[in-house]
């Protein structure tokens, strides 16, 4: 009994640090002062205003989605094909792939920017939205590979057999069977991938050129005074949408489990 | 289509193709040139970048005791940092896989994930405003008499435990939830106290969790550059990589300074693999 009360206030606890940033992000956004003092002075909705006329921010904010929705859509392509051919094929270095497709993710982030930097340079693209998308894409591969490995090791292998014995092609059979089983892990892993790419800034920094995502624009701006509070709005607003991902993810692993169990 | 699926190895080349072709030409590929380029020398004067083999700038790294105290700083930092996040969400893992109801859970899970989509640079500039001079947390330790740590290293490791803690949390939890509860049962069953079974049965089987999060924790210490900027005025390993590629154009040094983290995270990976970590993935 006390193990367990002990475990609830650790839990209290650690929720507290987890959120005490993020209400301050939100409480500074409300803040008519435009320097950060505490207690703030009051309450208004102005900054949210200048937030919806900043051509700026509507720009970095477009070109962070669309670069998300371009490396998601990469990584969901490539992603599910190695996972499907690993768990369901034997070949030569197959216990290697996870290893390599971890790799861009597990190396810190700045060695993933200057290699990629350097070797963009060298190949003379120019760096904008392509170069960002392939960066991206590198490190998002790994979530969605995961999460359909994981679901392709859990389901039967067998009902992909009985499909075929039953005369169905391999193309009938991965669209009627294999894929409806794969897709809840596919929008997981799409949605982790987009998550990652949405929010990310190092490696981003060495390839965009002269792009602006919503992290680089948030980075740049903060640093002056007067655009610190529109930062804040933009904070709040991307934390309140992102309610409806996680939200998402959470009713298909809700869903995966009742049916997995 | 199903002659094709007579030959398997053909099948598995056919679809490992493009995501092979993609991360070893655009990923491996632009590593191997990092490190080839860690043996060029870069000359200011002339601005250019002479591609004679040489080992000038591992010398230059090696006899710098600036550049040993960063790698060193910026190593006992990263595993500082994996200790002290490890210890944090262990509770709250062991609390969400083990004790907590279905619907508690699930509410816990959200709650986790959901600042993971909160912006890094925000919550970085939320905890300069939070241990700023007139900041939230002088302001509540007043009352106590004493002061928050302002901003250097101790602020640092404080705001990379609370950024990386997500990234352990999630691993433990799932490595905690699949230890099947019959386990857990015999061990009771044979006499084994809360303590006992605890330390004989669940630490071991969620030990390759820890380890899953710790490569996440380490590996993003290890590259950061700007939490650092922003918390304290010390250099980091991420720090100097930036300021030679970026303000010195020094790409070979930055790519000799760059082979640190890697050689570092590829033994740390090789070890974790050895250890189940990648399993728990």
């Amino acid at each position: 009994m006390m193990a367990r009360w002990g475990l609830r206030i650790a839990t209290g606890l650690v929720l507290a640090f987890i959120y005490i940033p993020i209400l301050v992000t939100i409480i500074y956004a409300f803040n008519p002062n435009r320097v950060a003092t505490w207690p703030p002075d009051g309450i208004s909705l102005q900054w949210f205003a200048a937030a919806a006329e900043n051509r700026g921010l509507r720009e970095a904010f477009s070109s962070s989605i669309l670069a998300a929705l371009g490396a998601t859509a990469v990584a969901l392509v490539l992603g599910t094909l190695a996972s499907f051919a690993v768990a369901r094929f034997r070949f030569f270095g197959r216990e290697t792939v996870s290893f390599i497709v971890l790799l861009p993710i597990a190396l810190p982030g700045i060695v993933t920017g200057i290699a990629l930097n350097a070797s963009f340079s060298t190949l003379d693209l120019s760096f904008g939205m392509l170069t960002i998308i392939v960066g991206h894409a590198t490190f998002c591969i790994v979530l969605v590979y995961n999460n359909a490995l994981a679901r392709l090791r859990r389901s039967a292998r067998s009902l992909e057999e009985a499909s075929m014995d039953l005369g169905a092609d391999a193309l009938q059979t991965f669209r009627r069977i294999t894929f409806p089983q794969l897709r809840t892990a596919l929008v997981a892993g799409g949605l982790l991938a987009f998550a990652l790419s949405f929010d990310e800034i190092i490696v981003t920094t060495f390839t965009a050129g002269g792009v602006k995502t919503l992290p680089i624009w948030i980075f740049q701006n903060y640093r002056l005074a007067n655009q610190a509070p529109i930062v804040n709005v933009a904070a709040v607003i991307a934390i309140a949408l992102s309610v409806i991902p996680v939200y998402i993810a959470q009713r298909l692993s809700g869903v995966e489990a009742a049916t997995t169990r | 289509m199903n002659a094709l699926y007579a030959r398997p190895r053909s099948v598995a080349s056919l679809l490992m193709a493009a995501p092979l072709t993609w991360l070893v030409v655009v990923y491996l590929g632009s590593l191997a040139l990092l490190l080839v380029s860690a043996f060029w020398t870069y000359s200011a004067a002339t601005d250019t970048i002479d591609t004679t083999p040489s080992l000038v700038n591992f010398g230059e790294i090696i006899a710098s005791s600036t550049f040993r105290t960063i790698a060193l700083r910026t190593m006992g930092m990263a595993a500082l940092v994996t200790l002290t996040t490890a210890i944090i969400a262990f509770p709250i893992a062991y609390y969400m896989a083990r004790v907590a109801s279905h619907r508690v859970r699930g509410l816990l899970v959200v709650a986790i994930l959901l600042p993971l989509w909160a912006s890094y640079v925000v919550k970085v500039y939320a905890w300069r405003i939070i241990l700023s001079e007139q900041g939230i947390l002088n302001w509540s330790l007043e009352p106590l008499g004493v002061s928050g740590p302002g901003y250097g290293d101790v602020a640092l490791w404080l705001v990379f435990t609370y950024l990386w803690l997500p990234y352990m949390i999630l691993p433990i939890y799932a490595g905690l939830e699949r230890i099947p509860t019959g386990l857990l049962e015999a061990s009771s069953d044979l006499g084994a106290r809360g303590r006992q079974t605890f330390r004989r049965i669940i630490l071991p089987l969620a030990f390759p969790a820890v380890v899953a999060g710790s490569i996440f924790t380490f590996s993003l210490t290890l590259g950061d550059y700007i939490a650092p900027s922003l918390i304290t005025s010390t250099q980091f390993l991420g720090n100097v990589i930036f300021s030679q590629l970026g303000a010195a154009g020094d790409l070979p040094l930055a790519a000799a300074l760059g082979t640190i983290p890697v050689v570092l995270m590829i033994i740390y990976l090789l070890a974790a693999r050895r250890l189940g970590a990648f399993e728990a993935l």
